[in-house]
């Protein structure tokens, strides 16, 4: 404890590694709602690689706010038993490098702001876990106003968006690098130790 | 196959060129596997919102205290595993010093044999019918967790020719925000494979890299029962009170 109070440097990422599958994942890890549930919607897409292949063995996890913009924070992502709205998800991808949740589409966390998805992506292969958003599509005077969207180039912008697909759903592809790589965020305490 | 000469040589050259990374470097190519999945460009900064500044909760509903003692996991047929039973316990704390309380910690790892109960481990090491390797727990008001288990075995993989990965133990840990998010391994001390492994190494800084080798501490050691390692876990900074400081700020 000593080491601890005089050294309080973060202690280092290191990858997920190829073995997590048995660790990790639970019945309904993906499911912060019951697919086909009233108000349900599907989160979606693949993970790819520089080659553009899918990530087979990736792990996404999401934290947001639900439709009226609180975000939750009661137990129960685990066991999901208690059926209450708890905001944070966790979903493996699969053969094809797809991932997916069903879950409540969040709102706005402050007034005119854009709503969004937080969401962390690991994988074997990559050392560190990466940080990012998915931005809920349709409101696009909020999401013009949006600071960290305004400040990028179009094309980067726009991959931050989900697409609506025709049935209601969102679909959002992670590309860990490539002409479309995904913008990875960091926040200001990670840059104190880096 | 490459070999391993090759591969420290890489791991050599690029810890000269970027010395003192505290974190791993992602575009660490002695990894093979990162090649083709480390993102090119710098992250964006952000200033975290809405529910980047508030952790996923987790609670007594989700964790039985049964799942931090992973020598008992055989269930009805109630069959010891086999290898060196160890206590691992320390504290996980934020940037800060704060204690993370009630909080989830998941680990996962091979067995004494350095064989992981995974469809894709193919290593000819015998699986044990009374480990499974992985745990869970929620951590105690100081932050303190506290896993009873085996100590793994190193295994070989195939990232090279005579690759073979330090005994280590995954650890998944959350903060208070979800910007503290982390996952990454615990190793023992004094272990021959350090200097040789890609993904050890791609910490370019030696104190870093340090902060991922639990201590031996005979204090935790149990009279013939087990032997006790430590390892306290540091997280990011919060940012739940965090204010960007402002140029020709005095604090």
């Amino acid at each position: 404890m000593t080491d601890l109070a005089a050294d309080l440097a973060p202690t280092p990422g290191q990858t997920i590694g190829p073995f997590f599958h048995y660790a990790l994942p639970y019945a309904h890890d993906r499911e912060l709602v019951p697919p086909g549930r009233a108000g349900a919607v599907r989160l979606h897409g693949h993970v790819y690689d520089g080659a553009g292949n899918g990530v087979p063995d990736a792990l996404v996890e999401i934290r947001h706010a639900d439709p009226s913009g609180a975000v939750p924070a009661v137990e129960g992502s685990i066991r999901r038993e208690g059926g209450a709205f708890t905001g944070w998800g966790r979903s493996t991808t699969d053969r094809t490098g797809r991932y997916w949740f069903s879950t409540l589409e969040p709102g706005p966390t402050r007034a005119g702001g854009a709503a969004c998805f937080a969401v962390t992506v690991f994988a074997r292969g990559l050392l560190n876990r990466l940080f990012t958003r998915v931005y809920v599509p349709g409101d696009d005077a909020a999401l013009a106003a949006e600071p960290l969207l305004a400040g990028l180039p179009a094309d980067e912008r726009t991959r931050l968006v989900a697409v609506r697909e025709p049935g209601g759903d969102l679909w959002f592809d992670v590309h860990l690098q490539g002409e479309r790589e995904t913008v990875f965020l960091s926040f200001p305490r990670h840059r104190d130790c880096t | 196959m490459e070999s391993q000469e090759l591969i420290s040589k890489e791991i050599a050259d690029l810890q000269d060129s970027r010395p003192g990374l505290g974190q791993p470097l992602l575009d660490f190519a002695p990894y093979r596997s990162a090649v083709l999945r480390h993102p090119t460009k710098d992250p964006r900064p952000a200033d975290p919102e809405g529910a980047e500044l508030v952790a996923p909760v987790f609670g007594h509903s989700d964790v039985d205290p049964l799942e931090a003692d992973l020598t008992i996991q055989s269930g009805q047929s109630g069959g010891e595993p086999i290898g060196e039973r160890i206590v691992v316990t320390g504290r996980v704390v934020d940037g800060d010093g704060r204690p993370v309380r009630g909080q989830l910690v998941e680990i996962w790892q091979a067995n004494a044999a350095g064989r992981y109960v995974h469809q894709r481990d193919q290593h000819p090491a015998p699986i044990d019918p009374h480990f499974t390797g992985l745990g869970r727990c929620l951590t105690d008001d100081d932050g303190g967790y506290r896993f009873t288990t085996i100590k793994p075995g190193p295994y070989p993989w195939r990232n090279h020719r005579n690759a073979w990965r330090p005994a280590h133990i995954h650890f998944s840990l959350f903060g208070t925000d979800f910007t503290q998010r982390l996952i990454t391994q615990m190793y023992f001390p004094g272990d021959p494979l350090f200097a040789l492994d890609p993904i050890y190494q791609s910490i370019t800084d030696e104190a870093a890299r340090a902060r991922l080798v639990a201590s031996y501490d005979h204090h935790l050691s149990e009279h013939e029962w087990l032997l006790g390692y430590r390892w306290d876990i540091v997280l990011t900074g919060s940012h739940a009170t965090y204010v960007e400081p402002e140029d020709g700020d005095d604090d």
